[in-house]
């Protein structure tokens, strides 16, 4: 009796030492860390056809497959392009700070068991593919910029291009040990890496590309806004996978960011509204969709320096300023950004890098840096500074490589094309059919 | 009184009705429509296979107007929605015996403006 009482006890006390056993192995993965890292990548995965949805919903039905298709196909084309040579580039080693080198091109040098100095906790791999995805979305972000009018084959070129010579270069002088990182510039999660750089992009590309056809006709309005509610949902699930997934480890961290990101969009999702109840009359559905994106967009680069409060003025002023570049400044200035990529992420990208070096604080994250609320100024001027960079560099880079994939293919399907839209005349198929 | 119903090229809708607000003309109905011409169809794939796809998207403006207004309309459309292109569509012409407005019961020209 008495025996087996014990032999019980210690049965209990078993799984607790294997645990512990298994939590790190010699080579010091951690297995909570690594599960929460493979959790956020694919959820940071889900926000690609989030995104699809997002804008398939926007545009009209006879350019919904197209639409849907640009996002979709980003996840196959980058997803090689990152294990073949995108990887390499953009977190392989330094040269000059300028570009990872192509050593790691094809991942095989690389330790496959190990962890890497990025992320000493979780296997090297798995940070290989977080970074995969966020290599994925950016791309697809622009496409919102073109949408309904790019032919296909030169959208294929022009995004692996963009991936090889805009996003790559980016994240490694900020993420991958390149000079904006040396420099100080703090960026958690992607607001210059991504939304900078993909904003940036965006205005360059409907600069380039030209207006739609029928454009201000009121057949142009958004085909299923439930689809655009839909994508907007899945892409703020994913980007809890975005941004708390960035603190690489599954600890306090990751709650930070967990709850700033969530914190933030909450604000500007309202604070849209608002603006659309005060200026034209009615709370609008796309107004909320829309002003939590800015808001998830703006906390991104800020999600593991800030605290709650923090989040919420962050939020506030996604919303009011990505409204007024959104309702405001683009109907004056009259280019076709057909479905308000710089205006929301660009916009956004840059509010939040900034307000990244006004509100960061070590009260919310020791291991961060005090922003110029917290008495650091200093870190204001580094954000200013590599805020001017990403927005140079993405703009001027990606101007020129449409301007030569434009000589080489030609960026613009034909007249008929448009008029035709993009499923029947770029991919042979229907999104709808008219009878049942 | 006639009913006037017009077969036209979705992407021409925006010109007819301007067209017709020029000539006057402020009421119609349209709606989205299915036509088989001499205009030649498209071909559509599904996962490989081929489908040969007559049926073409159209928009049908159907206005109803008194005789005086017969010819404005005619004008508008064409001027509106012509290309010179196979598939620019028709214009139907019907005599159209009654006219009611519900609101207020009045029948006939007085319903129809
Ligand atoms: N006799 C008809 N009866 C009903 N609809 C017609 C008739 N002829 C043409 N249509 C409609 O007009 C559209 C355009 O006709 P089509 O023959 O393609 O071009 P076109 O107007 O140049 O002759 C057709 O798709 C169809 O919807």
């Amino acid at each position: 009796m008495h025996k087996s009482i014990v032999t019980a006890a210690l049965l209990l006390l078993v799984p607790a030492f294997a645990a512990v056993a298994w939590a790190q192995d010699a080579s010091g993965i951690d297995s909570g860390d690594t599960a929460w890292l493979l959790v956020s990548t694919a959820l940071v995965m889900l926000m690609t056809p989030g995104l699809a949805l997002f804008y398939g919903g926007m545009v009209r039905r006879k350019n919904v497959l197209g639409t849907l298709m640009q996002s979709f196909i980003m996840i196959a084309l980058i997803g090689l392009q990152w294990i073949l040579w995108g990887y390499s580039l953009a977190f392989g080693p330094d040269h000059w700070g300028l570009i990872g080198g192509l050593e790691w091109a094809g991942l095989v040098a690389l330790d496959l068991t190990a962890a890497s100095d990025y992320a000493p906790t979780v296997p090297h791999l798995a940070f290989m593919m977080f970074q995969g995805m966020f290599a994925i979305i950016t791309p697809a972000l622009i496409t919102g910029a073109f949408a309904e009018r790019m032919k296909f084959s030169a959208f294929l070129v022009f995004s692996l291009l963009w991936a090889t010579f805009v996003y790559d270069p980016l994240a490694h002088w900020v993420w991958g040990g390149g000079w904006l990182s040396d420099f100080g510039a703090m960026d958690f999660a992607g607001g210059l890496v991504v939304h900078i750089s993909s904003g940036l992009g965006a205005l360059a590309a409907a600069l380039v590309i030209g207006g739609r056809r029928g454009r201000g006709m009121p057949t142009m309005t958004p085909h299923n806004l439930p689809m655009t509610i839909l994508g907007a949902a899945l892409l703020w699930f994913g980007w809890f996978g975005f941004n708390a997934g960035s603190a690489l480890t599954a600890g306090s961290l990751a709650a930070l960011a967990f709850v700033a990101t969530n914190t933030a969009t909450c604000a500007a999702a309202l604070t849209w509204i608002m603006c659309d109840w005060l200026f034209q009359g009615k709370p609008t559905v796309l107004g909320a969709a829309t002003g939590a994106i800015a808001g998830l967009v703006a906390i991104t680069p800020a999600a593991g320096f800030v605290g709650p409060l923090s989040a919420i003025a962050i939020g506030i002023g996604a919303g009011v300023f990505c409204y007024l570049a959104v309702a405001v400044i683009k109907p004056r200035l009259g280019y076709d950004d057909s479905l308000d990529v710089f205006g929301v992420h660009g916009v956004g990208g840059i509010w939040g890098a900034l307000a990244t070096g006004l509100f960061a604080s070590t009260l919310a994250n020791p291991d961060g840096t005090d922003g110029l609320f917290f008495g650091n100024a200093a870190q204001f001027g580094t954000q200013v500074v590599s805020v001017l960079v990403a927005v140079t560099y993405a703009f001027v880079v990606t101007f020129v490589l449409l301007k030569i994939v434009d000589r080489v293919i030609g960026l613009r399907v034909s007249k008929d094309e448009e008029i035709l839209g993009l499923d029947i005349s770029q991919h042979r198929e229907s999104g709808y059919t008219i009878l049942d | 009184m006639k009913l006037i119903v017009a077969i036209i090229q979705p992407e021409r809708l925006e010109s007819v009705m301007d067209a017709l607000d020029g000539e006057g003309v402020h009421l119609r109905t349209v709606t989205n429509a299915l036509g088989v011409g001499r205009q030649k169809g498209h071909t559509e794939v599904y996962r490989g296979v081929r489908e040969a796809v007559n049926l073409l998207k159209k928009v049908r403006i159907e206005v109803a107007v008194n005789e005086e207004f017969v010819d404005k309309v005619i004008d508008a459309v064409v001027k509106g929605a012509r290309t010179g292109n196979i598939g620019d569509g028709k214009i139907f012409v019907l005599d159209l015996p009654e006219c009611v407005r519900i609101r207020t019961g009045e029948r006939g020209v007085d319903a129809i403006g």
